[in-house]
């Protein structure tokens, strides 16, 4: 998945990631030039007693230092523009891919694991890109440019590079392989620990009220405990790679001179280019240790990276028709044919042959306990979801088929969860008009019973709002969500539980004001409260995605067992009636 | 001869910094599910002070840390003889070749020699860094869970006025990403800056032990290598700080976007949202690049003046050499020592940074472990806790938080054992934080509030509080199966007494529906159990507590309501005998309870049953008709 990952999304920059690739060997090589330079200042110049010679080819080692730090500054350029290029790209098609979702997959994948992919997990693997780029790609260059030029220097002393750097190799990826799932366990334990505390915090009162004080400081001692021995593990795998390192490195240098000077003695090699060889064999095993290091990163970003794969390849069940149609003549007729909703998998549908004329100028209204699929069926008109069977008609014209701006130009969806943007009061009721006057955000601020208290705010209209609307009460979140519908004014209001929040008589005078603003818009209401859509012009009572009941409240009463037991039920519960 | 085998520590020095840099890009996924800025970036105010407090916190691990220390300047000792000794092993290699000394050959016996040494030099201090890398581990992983169990258990004495006050989402950073980040840099960073300083001054004084001119020659790169990092850090900074910043935008973006999802779609707005998050990516983008090219190029700056150095050393030891002033074993040494000597400058600059952001975060913590907590309790009487018969009495009650804005005036109130309280009045009138009193979640300013007749201030938080059962409109479960979530009322019971609060719950039913019962496990995002069979499970939990008081918020959203009926049943049925103050949101509570407080703005405004209360025309009656009635005409 991480490969994939990569090609698909470092394709653009093959022509820069090349150019890395010659920088770096380049720059690499450069640096394997020095120790031989300084080899023959040895041997040309210091045993000879060449002063002149000593001085030439220091020079010459500046300028070749000088190129070298040219080339690999341009490296790091490259590598970083890069790195943080498919960065970007990346989070711009998961962006890209999460608004083109449709309710379903937002559902099945969860917002917030979104969230994480979308910011957590990219930055992970760009970490992984920005590390090969500037770092890992000199390794294997260094080391293949170690060996040609170790060899090029003496080819006796070959066995000592196949001896350690194989050696090397194995010992380190040994270690690694025991770190691995040391880490994965690790950062399990981490998310387990951080899950308790985030318990204690928001379930504070909870956790005070039935005295559990002690059950909660064992339960969290037990994973401190994991997460401390965990990390000990793994703290201690890591803490053996470096001195191993070295340490291979050191002893080879030791076997380098040990070995070398007897060839030096008989003659078949130079002293300089002892001095040379030892150079080249640390920078080889040093190449090999930071190549193995950062591929221990690399399981890591796998995980992230299949993360992210995962929402790239999850097609939206809700598509765009080739040739959308843009207008349509009638006005705000909504016609549910046989509609049909199902998650893939699932056993049953969440909604079953719903068949439903909503005319405009009429009033909708949908009752059913939860799970119903109320929602659901709300959400197939601005094609929240598609429908797995049947169709849902606009206008006489599959929703479907609809150009999806057009169609979203005719519906104010007042949804059950009333989410504010941050912001301002007026940003966030312009939301769906960007155009709309001061005068038209006040009157529907009028309709929906929010005048009052936004005119109280030090701010009126440019109040400003946080993120989610957290900042002002449950009941006038629902109020400015309902007001920023109405800014709309559109042909079709749906109103998913858009009351429940309001108090009896707020619900009473706004229901009112609402009836000459909707008088030629089709309204479908979903309420919880018998009270709130006793009034509408047909009520349809759901149950486990069937249609149980359809007709006026009087009929439904006398015909429908599932209504009059609500009614029933909400009577016994207010005792009214 | 061999003016270069020395590299080896250079490289050993250099591959350290890279393996911090990758630790460093490690750390920051770790940090942070649901924070997901990441890293905290903020300076830290006081440095100092917060790590003499930090290393406070090490002393518990004093023995490890003296023993630490000592293998510390053993192996740097080790470290900086070994380019030392081999170089006299170059030294009699080229002697023999030169016939300087009076040597006419190499002389093997002693090359050998002296190549043992270095290998039982070089085997030593990999055990001796090994032991100390092995230490440092344990004595900062021991001292992480104290510390974040000391946080723990500070967050369980924190008074809730405190906790309500500060922002949830930021407390959760504190204990989590926070302790993770101080964990983190505290093991990358101490060892290094360890051996580093150590190291800088054991070269220091070898270079000058074994040539004046050549160290100065090689110190001179150095004040460079400081003004070269210090211009490309003060220009790296400022772009750091702007890419947390646009990560941090970027981050909202997403979230209000994503949890906003149906919205958006709905009003058609994605084109418009992709416009903006392109703005703000590419931002990101534009400054990520900038901090990290400027950040990436120290390295080869730095590598580049450390080359600098070599060359001039080859140079001047080469000249020296050639005339004979100086042994060409002792160029070989230096020219290790010189880059031994560069490499921990660069290394303890990058160290202090991450050390500086750990120290951000131990700050964050501190001001939690500073912050202020619950008086002490009394000590628990000795013998059995009496048991009560529940008669409650608000004594003149008065509680604010602050000065000028009282929150409960003279409050009294009596409510006799086994009788229902209902509260009514708007939001803001004092209903939630007569409970939290009542709770001891806030201790009062003025009165006392007593149980049968004993101030609730002289028993132990505990006792009181076993005595009080409490159901919230917030339903609140922890990740764990249905099963455990109710016997979390009361751990001692036993499967049939759980069994017998479910049903009386009404939870039973439902979870026979569920495919594994009373194991199923409820989760955050889990829809298997909706809003209203959670609220059923809490009033299962406080059946299961069986407390002589009871505490409930009627108040619920979003639930059906046939499964409304159920918890008005159960709720109705956890009051039967128990003293219950109810925040009432139902008519027919509200009718059928004993007392009904009408409270606003802090103070009981009128006290009655709802005949009496009607008749008296008053606050209530006026409440009544705005908000219950209404609903008892419209649906008839």
């Amino acid at each position: 998945m991480l490969i994939r990952l990569l090609r698909s999304h470092l394709r653009p920059y093959r022509a820069q990631l090349w150019l890395i690739v010659v920088l770096q060997a380049a720059q690499a090589i450069a640096g394997l030039y020095l120790p031989r330079l300084n080899g023959h200042i040895i041997n040309n110049g210091v045993l000879r007693g060449d002063t002149h010679y000593i001085w030439s080819t220091g020079g010459l080692m500046l300028l070749f230092t000088l190129l070298q730090v040219a080339l690999s500054v341009t490296a790091v350029y490259w590598g970083s523009k890069v790195a943080m290029a498919f960065g970007r790209d990346v989070r711009r098609d998961l962006f890209q891919r999460v608004t083109d979702f449709s309710a379903r997959e937002v559902g099945v994948l969860g917002a917030p694991s979104l969230i994480t992919r979308i910011t957590n997990d990219v930055q992970q693997v760009q970490m992984l890109v920005q590390m090969v780029c500037t770092l890992l790609l000199a390794a294997p260059i260094t080391a293949v440019g170690g060996v040609i030029m170790a060899l090029s220097e003496d080819v006796g002393l070959s066995w000592l590079l196949m001896v350690s750097i194989p050696v090397l190799i194995v010992v380190i990826i040994a270690i690694i392989r025991q770190m691995v799932p040391q880490y994965q366990v690790m950062q399990e334990r981490i998310d387990s620990l951080n899950r308790v505390l985030r318990e204690q915090i928001t379930g504070m009162r909870v956790v005070r009220a039935f005295v559990r004080e002690p059950y909660e400081a064992v339960r969290f001692g037990a994973a401190n405990d994991d997460v401390t021995d965990t990390a000990l593990v793994a703290g201690r795998l890591m803490a053996l790679i470096f001195p191993t390192a070295i340490m291979m490195v050191n002893i080879t240098t030791v076997g380098v001179v040990w070995f070398g000077s007897n060839r030096i003695a008989s003659g078949d090699m130079q002293v300089g280019a002892m001095v040379a060889y030892i150079t080249y064999l640390v920078q080889i095993l040093m190449s090999v240790t930071m190549a193995s290091f950062i591929g221990s990163m690399w399981p890591r970003a796998s995980v992230c990276a299949e993360r992210i794969v995962e929402v790239l390849d999850t097609e939206s069940s809700v598509v765009t028709a080739e040739h959308p149609v843009e207008s349509v003549p009638l006005r705000g007729t909504v016609e549910f044919r046989g509609a049909c909703f199902g998650y893939p998998g699932a056993e049953a549908d969440v909604l079953h042959d719903i068949t439903l004329l909503c005319r405009p100028g009429q009033t909708t209204a949908v009752i059913g306990s939860t799970g119903s699929g109320k929602t659901t069926l709300v959400g197939l008109v601005p094609r929240l979801f598609d429908v797995t069977a049947g169709e849902v008609l606009f206008d006489g014209v599959d929703v479907r088929e609809l150009d999806p701006l057009a169609l979203g130009a005719r519906i104010g969806l007042v949804p059950q969860k009333p989410y504010l943007f941050s912001g301002t009061v007026a940003s966030n009721l312009r939301y769906g008009k960007p155009d709309a006057t001061d005068d038209e955000l006040w009157h529907a601020l009028t309709v929906a019973q929010a005048a009052d208290f936004v005119r109280a705010m030090p701010d009126g209209l440019n109040a400003s709002i946080a993120q989610g609307g957290s900042n002002v009460s449950g009941g006038q979140r629902q109020r400015l969500a309902i007001a920023r519908a109405l800014v709309r004014k559109p042909e079709v209001y749906l109103f998913d539980d858009s009351f429940s929040a309001l108090d009896v008589a707020t619900d009473a005078r706004l229901r009112a004001a609402l009836v000459p603003e909707t008088a030629d818009a089709a309204v479908l209401i979903v309420g919880q409260r018998v009270a709130t859509i006793a009034g509408a012009d047909q009520i349809v009572v759901l149950e486990d995605g069937h249609i149980v009941g359809l007709g006026r409240h009087d009929d439904l009463l006398a015909t429908c067992p599932t209504y009059a037991e609500i009614v029933s039920s909400q009577l016994r519960a207010e005792e009214a009636a | 001869m061999s003016a270069d085998a020395p590299k080896t520590d250079a490289h050993k020095a250099e591959a350290d910094k890279q393996a911090a840099a990758v630790a460093a890009a490690e750390q920051r996924p770790s940090s942070g599910r649901f924070h997901a800025v990441g890293v905290p970036m903020e300076k830290s105010k006081d440095f100092q002070a917060t790590a003499s407090r930090l290393f406070e916190r090490l002393r518990p691990e004093r023995i490890g840390i003296i023993a630490v220390m000592v293998i510390a300047v053993v192996s740097v000792v080790m470290v900086v003889l070994g380019p030392r000794i081999l170089g006299k092993a170059t030294d009699v290699v080229f002697n023999g070749l030169t016939g300087r000394g009076g040597a006419t050959a190499i002389d093997f016996g002693k090359l050998h020699r002296i190549l043992l040494v270095a290998l039982a030099l070089y085997v030593a201090s990999y055990l001796l860094s090994y032991l100390q890398a092995y230490l440092l581990a344990g004595i900062v992983q021991r001292t992480m869970r104290t510390l974040r169990n000391d946080v723990e258990s500070k967050l369980n004495r924190l008074p809730l006025g405190y906790v309500d006050r500060q922002p949830r989402g930021d407390l959760l950073s504190r204990v989590t990403n926070d302790i993770d980040n101080v964990a983190q840099s505290l093991q990358q960073s101490l060892s290094q800056l360890l051996t580093s300083s150590l190291t800088v001054i054991g070269v220091v004084v070898m270079m000058y032990i074994i040539s004046p001119l050549l160290a100065t020659v090689s110190v001179l790169t150095i004040p460079l290598s400081v003004i070269a990092m210090g211009q490309i850090a003060k220009r790296s900074k400022p772009r750091f700080m702007a890419q947390w910043r646009h990560t941090g935008s970027l981050n909202a973006q997403v979230e209000e976007v994503f949890t906003g999802h149906a919205i958006v779609k709905a009003f058609g707005r994605q084109g418009e949202a992709r416009e903006r998050f392109a703005s703000t990516n590419e931002q990101l983008y534009k400054a990520g690049f900038e901090a990290q090219f400027m950040s990436g190029s120290i390295q080869p700056v730095m590598m580049f003046l450390g080359n600098v150095g070599y060359v001039a050393i080859a140079v001047v030891g080469g000249l020296r050499v050639a005339s004979g002033q100086i042994g060409l074993g002792d160029v070989q040494a230096f020219i290790q020592y010189q880059r031994q000597f560069s490499q921990p400058i660069t290394h303890m600059a990058s160290m202090v940074n991450v050390l500086q952001s750990g120290l951000a975060s131990a700050e964050r913590v501190f001001e939690l472990l500073d912050a202020p907590q619950e008086s002490d309790d009394v000590a628990a009487a000795a013998g059995p806790e009496a048991s009560v018969t529940g008669r409650v009495a608000f004594e003149h009650v008065s509680f604010r938080y602050l000065a000028d804005r009282p929150l409960i005036t003279d409050l009294s109130l009596v409510a006799e054992p086994g009788t229902t309280v209902a509260i009514v009045g708007p939001t803001g009138a004092g209903k939630t934080t007569l409970v939290n009193l009542l709770m001891r979640f806030y201790d009062i300013d003025e009165g006392r509030i007593t149980l049968d007749g004993r101030d609730i201030t002289s028993m132990p938080r505990a006792e009181l509080r076993r005595h009080t059962g409490m159901v919230l409109q917030d339903t609140w479960l922890f990740g764990g199966s249905i099963e455990a979530n109710i016997r979390y009322g009361n751990p001692d019971a036993t499967t049939e007494q759980v069994r017998a609060a479910a049903r009386a719950a009404y939870v039973d039913r439902f979870v026979h529906s569920l495919p594994h019962g009373y194991d199923s496990v409820i989760d955050d995002e889990g829809s298997n159990v909706s809003a209203g069979q959670k609220q059923l499970i809490t009033i299962a939990r406080a059946f299961l507590a069986d407390p002589t008081i009871l505490i409930l918020d009627e108040a619920t959203s979003s639930v059906d309501t046939r499964t409304e009926v159920l918890i008005q049943r159960a709720m109705a049925a956890l009051r039967a005998e128990r003293t219950s103050f109810v925040i009432a949101h139902r008519l027919s509570t509200i009718r059928d309870a004993d007392t009904i407080l009408v409270m606003d703005a802090g103070r009981i405004v009128e006290q009655g049953n709802h005949h009496q209360l009607l008749a008296a025309g008053g606050a209530y009656y006026t409440l009544y008709q705005a908000q219950f009635a209404a609903a008892a005409t419209d649906i008839a």
